[in-house]
């Protein structure tokens, strides 16, 4: 008879399954693979900015020892671009679209000319890595460098060098939403206005393991074998099959092992997992190639930059009327494979945040760079847009000088449930806003910090605090509604339920895990649902010859859509099972009900059947009914309705140091509403990382280019400010818990509200702190004690 | 031109010809095999590649294998017992210190250290001991928790 869980596993704090492997070093990630005949790759990448591609020379790189082959763009005949799978076209009835997109070249191999630093022109391939290494240094390109542009707010001005023929005046597109005219009269009639210049500043990703692939062809049955970090190997085997080297995507197998996380930065089709593709079908042997961390900087796409230019308009009694938005958007130098969403339908669409706004008008311009590709960054849009409207309420509240708590709560949209219809097209699920603040204010006691802070005040001690009411979509996507937004692909998730003759259950699921803990969740929720103990349940993900067609991980959708795709797929099992059932127990099916892990017949629990016995039945189907397949397996694809929309309020509190500029952050707290939670401990730990990020950004990241040579500046980890241990407190968490009526799980998402609420909660923190000082802005992040710094001395002359 | 070079490591004596520039952290995932020690960037400051060398937490980028004769190493591979976690690892696992695994062998390689230096640390000589090891998932909170947790759990030191 099969062991019946007691504990109800859902909204359990299990400890994590796949933990063993990783704290006793045995995970298997890309780079620990080792295949016989292995050769290894070394990519030849531009050193300079932008430069046209005179000649390229392999003849002494192919003498050095050990080398297998070098290749250039050239020797890649009939490879196509790496694609876009977002499209801004007007003719693709795409809404807001004002000058359509470029679609652009992006060749696995450039080889007419190199675009931004890291930019990858040759492949040395070797029968070490260290071979390899070297005699891409023997490879010598004739460069003929042209001017170039990195800065966002440069790359349009006249004179800035074109990047390609295809995009007059580096416009990669130009998008709007909202009401226009409304936004022009509610700004007109309004007591108060406030207009800021806001830079979101370009991050890099910095997931700790670097990029990595490793391709084999086998010969004799036709089959490429792709391992890559991939946060969605269906996404990488479609669109390098399909568009890219155009081979048969059956034979292709794309696995993505452990991955040390991704947080967008593992979505993406990249050159190097193609040309290392192209290379195995060429060379028939295997090719490994894994990033170099400084490669990493120069070529793993890279998050935000943004330069807006934001105003508010306000009511005397602080009513916002009226918020206008005017953001450029750097895109690098080519279109990486989401990027035209990230700034548009993940931005814009964002920008009513918590509150009832009269109108509101967005325009984004995407711009070409001689830079790094950008696209999606953990929260991806919704961090930019949760940064422009939170920094704006604050100076909104100064302006009318009112408590920015107050102003908060005077604004925030009403408690609701079933939908709320925004003026950026989209529509909440479910949200009570002031309930998830009102929890973070009691935690805070923020009558009591205020007072703290004027007595400190007295003494010379500058503590300021800053909050941020944030919201954010997840759960994406429906893909009917992608679909008329540009994207290319469907946004639904698949999962497999497998149930095995013994009972045990095997679960297949389109998401991917790269540190979510997928194959603990999952196995809390299907065991729950079959009421049967979590060790008898796998979950298996990652790999397109095992698992049914799906979209990955990101957008914090895995629980939300994979989990409701798993949830379907126990639901249609249980159905099945329950045929069965009624026939070994000679009763009708609509009369079985499942209880404790036993099929029984309503009102007579004496008569029933456990789960591992309708299962072996279902295989050996001696006794069984008239017309029903033998075997207990199920398949479902889920496609949302809507986005979910997660929420909370975040508050930092800092001191600055007035002489130094330098930033301390005494408290981070944090109030988030997910919907329901399988396991609080993991969305925890992502609620904590996700924070840490924002904070990151907020105080020390940042992607720096020189402006005049265009070369990165913070290329390694010793220049780019990753957060640390010793400048990081423990965070204060706690959660509402307001079930999203979209999916039956009632789940939002999880994944990315740390990083979206964390940044504009600590910035907020600082201009409160140095308001004592006579500040009221900073325009630009990160808050450097340098930044700081300059920013009090220029406040100080001013007065 | 190749040198031989002898280590112990785990317990078990390995010996090769290696390139004098190759570097440990190399020789200990190519060469030897053991890829629970990772490279997560090229500049000695994500501490993935933590092991102990004679007692001492190590990054291995930052050594030659050749430096390394005649040490005794102890890499994340070695340091359960007979199918038992050691507390640290135990540690990271009650109190939820790892998302991605990547950075958790060095993490846990450094805090041999930690431990050793502060049998019971507080949470700021903790913070300040994992300066060197970066983690991009958990923003350190699980961390400091499962060292605490470890701290409280390791067992007597034999005077």
């Amino acid at each position: 008879m099969a062991t019946v869980t007691q504990e109800r596993l859902f909204g359990k704090s299990v400890k994590r399954r796949e933990d063993p492997r990783f704290i006793t070093g045995r995970g298997t990630y890309v780079d620990d693979l080792r295949l016989p005949g292995m050769t290894y790759a070394a990519f030849v990448r531009s050193p300079h900015a932008h430069a046209r591609i005179k000649k390229i020379d392999v003849s002494a790189a192919l003498k050095r020892p050990g080398v297998v082959a070098v290749f250039t763009g050239k020797d890649m005949v009939g490879v196509n671009s790496l694609p876009c799978g977002w499209d801004l076209r007007k003719a693709k009835n795409v809404p807001g679209v004002m000058q359509d997109l470029a679609i652009v070249p992006h060749m696995p191999l450039a080889s007419d000319a190199a675009r931004h630093v890291g930019d990858p022109v040759a492949v040395v391939i070797a029968d070490s890595q260290a071979a390899a290494v070297d005699a891409a240094e023997k490879v010598r390109v004739d460069w003929e460098p042209l001017p170039s542009v990195t800065a966002t707010d440069k790359a349009t001005q006249g004179g800035a060098p074109a990047i390609h023929a295809d995009a007059p005046s580096n416009v990669a597109f130009k998008w709007e939403i909202g009401d226009r005219v409304a936004t022009d009269a509610a700004f007109k009639g309004a007591a108060v206005t406030v207009k800021k210049r806001i830079v979101n500043q370009r991050l890099v990703a910095n997931a700790m393991e670097p990029r990595a692939c490793v391709a084999r062809y086998d010969e004799a049955t036709g089959e490429l074998t792709l391992w890559v970090t991939s946060q969605n190997p269906h996404v990488h085997r479609l669109l390098m099959c399909a568009f890219v080297l155009g081979i048969p995507e059956h034979k292709v197998r794309v696995i993505a092992p452990d991955v040390g996380g991704g947080f967008g930065s593992k979505i993406f089709l990249y050159n190097e997992e193609v040309v290392c593709s192209w290379l195995s079908r060429r060379l028939k042997r295997p090719v490994r190639w894994t990033s170099s961390r400084s490669e990493a900087y120069l070529t793993d796409a890279h998050g935000r930059d943004h330069v807006t230019h934001a105003e508010l308009a306000l009511s005397r009694d602080g009513k916002i009327l009226g918020l206008r938005v005017k953001t450029t958007a750097n895109l690098g130098a080519y279109l990486s494979t989401f990027a035209p969403a990230v700034p548009t339908f993940l931005y814009g669409t964002l920008l009513n945040g918590v509150y009832t706004i009269g109108a509101i008008h967005c325009e984004v311009t995407g711009v070409f760079t001689n830079t790094t590709a950008v696209d999606a960054y953990r929260g991806a849009g919704r961090p930019e847009a949760c940064y422009v409207l939170e920094r704006m309420v604050d100076a909104g509240a100064r302006a009318v000088g009112m408590d920015v708590v107050e102003l908060r709560k005077k604004n925030f949209i009403p408690k609701f449930s079933g939908a709320h219809q925004t003026l950026v097209a989209v529509v909440y699920d479910s949200g009570d806003y002031g309930a998830a603040f009102d929890k973070l204010l009691h935690m805070l006691d923020y009558r009591k910090f205020r007072a703290e802070q004027e007595a400190a005040r007295k003494q010379g001690r500058l503590l300021g605090i800053g909050f941020s009411t944030y919201i954010e979509a997840c759960s994406i996507a429906p893909s009917k509604l992608v679909g008329a937004l540009g994207a290319g692909a469907g946004l639904y998730e698949s999962g497999k339920v497998r149930v095995h003759p013994t009972g045990m259950v095997t679960v297949y699921t389109g998401s991917h895990s790269h540190g979510q803990g997928h194959e603990t969740t999952f196995a809390q929720l299907v065991a729950g649902e079959l009421q049967i103990p979590m060790e008898q349940v796998e979950v298996v993900h990652g790999d397109t010859g095992l698992i049914p067609f799906g979209m990955g991980t990101y957008g914090s959708r895995s629980a939300s859509v994979g989990g409701t795709a798993l949830l379907m797929s126990v639901n249609k099992v249980k159905e099945k099972a329950k045929k069965i059932a009624a026939h070994l127990l000679e009763a009708a099916a609509t009369d079985i009900e499942y209880q404790n892990g036993q099929f029984q017949v309503r009102g007579a629990p004496g008569k029933a059947v456990p789960f591992g016995t309708v299962a072996l039945t279902a295989y050996i189907p001696h006794n069984y009914p008239e017309g029903l397949e033998p075997g207990l397996e199920e398949t479902s694809f889920y496609d949302p309705s809507n986005f979910c929309f997660p929420f909370g309020a975040h508050a930092c509190i800092v001191e600055v140091e007035a002489d130094t500029g330098k930033v301390k952050i005494l408290r981070y707290l944090a109030v988030d509403d997910v919907g329901n939670v399988i396991n609080p401990m993991i969305v925890d730990g992502m609620v904590h990382g996700g924070i840490a990020q924002g904070v990151g950004q907020a105080l020390w990241e940042g992607a720096v280019y020189d402006d005049a040579s265009g070369q990165l500046v913070t290329g390694t980890m010793m220049d780019y400010a990753l957060p640390k241990a010793d400048s990081l407190p423990f965070y204060e968490t706690d959660r509402t818990v307001t079930p999203t009526p979209v999916n039956p799980l009632g789940i939002k998402g999880a994944g990315e509200t740390g990083t979206i609420a964390a940044t504009p909660a600590v910035v907020n923190a600082v201009v409160d702190a140095l308001a004592a000082l006579g500040v009221d802005h900073i325009e630009a992040m990160p808050l450097t004690p340098e930044r700081v710094w300059k920013t009090i001395q220029a406040s100080k002359a001013k007065r | 031109m190749k040198l031989p070079v002898t280590m112990t490591i785990n317990g078990q004596k390995s010996s090769h010809d290696v390139e004098p520039r190759l570097l440990l952290v190399h020789y200990i995932r190519e060469v030897v095999g053991l890829t629970g020690t990772h490279v997560g960037c090229d500049t000695s400051q994500c501490g993935a590649c933590t092991i102990t060398l004679n007692g001492q937490a190590v990054k291995s980028c930052t050594m030659f294998a050749v430096q390394a004769e005649g040490a005794k190493i102890t890499t994340i591979e070695g340091m359960a017992k007979n199918g038992e976690l050691h507390p640290i690892q135990q540690g990271f696992w009650e109190k939820h210190g790892l998302q991605c695994g990547f950075c958790t062998p060095g993490m846990i390689m450094t805090v041999v250290q930690i431990l050793e230096r502060y049998p019971k640390p507080t949470e700021e000589q903790i913070r300040h001991q994992l300066e060197g090891n970066l983690c991009r998932c958990t923003g350190y909170h699980n961390i400091v928790k499962a060292i605490q947790w470890a701290a409280e759990h390791m067992p007597a030191k034999k005077k």
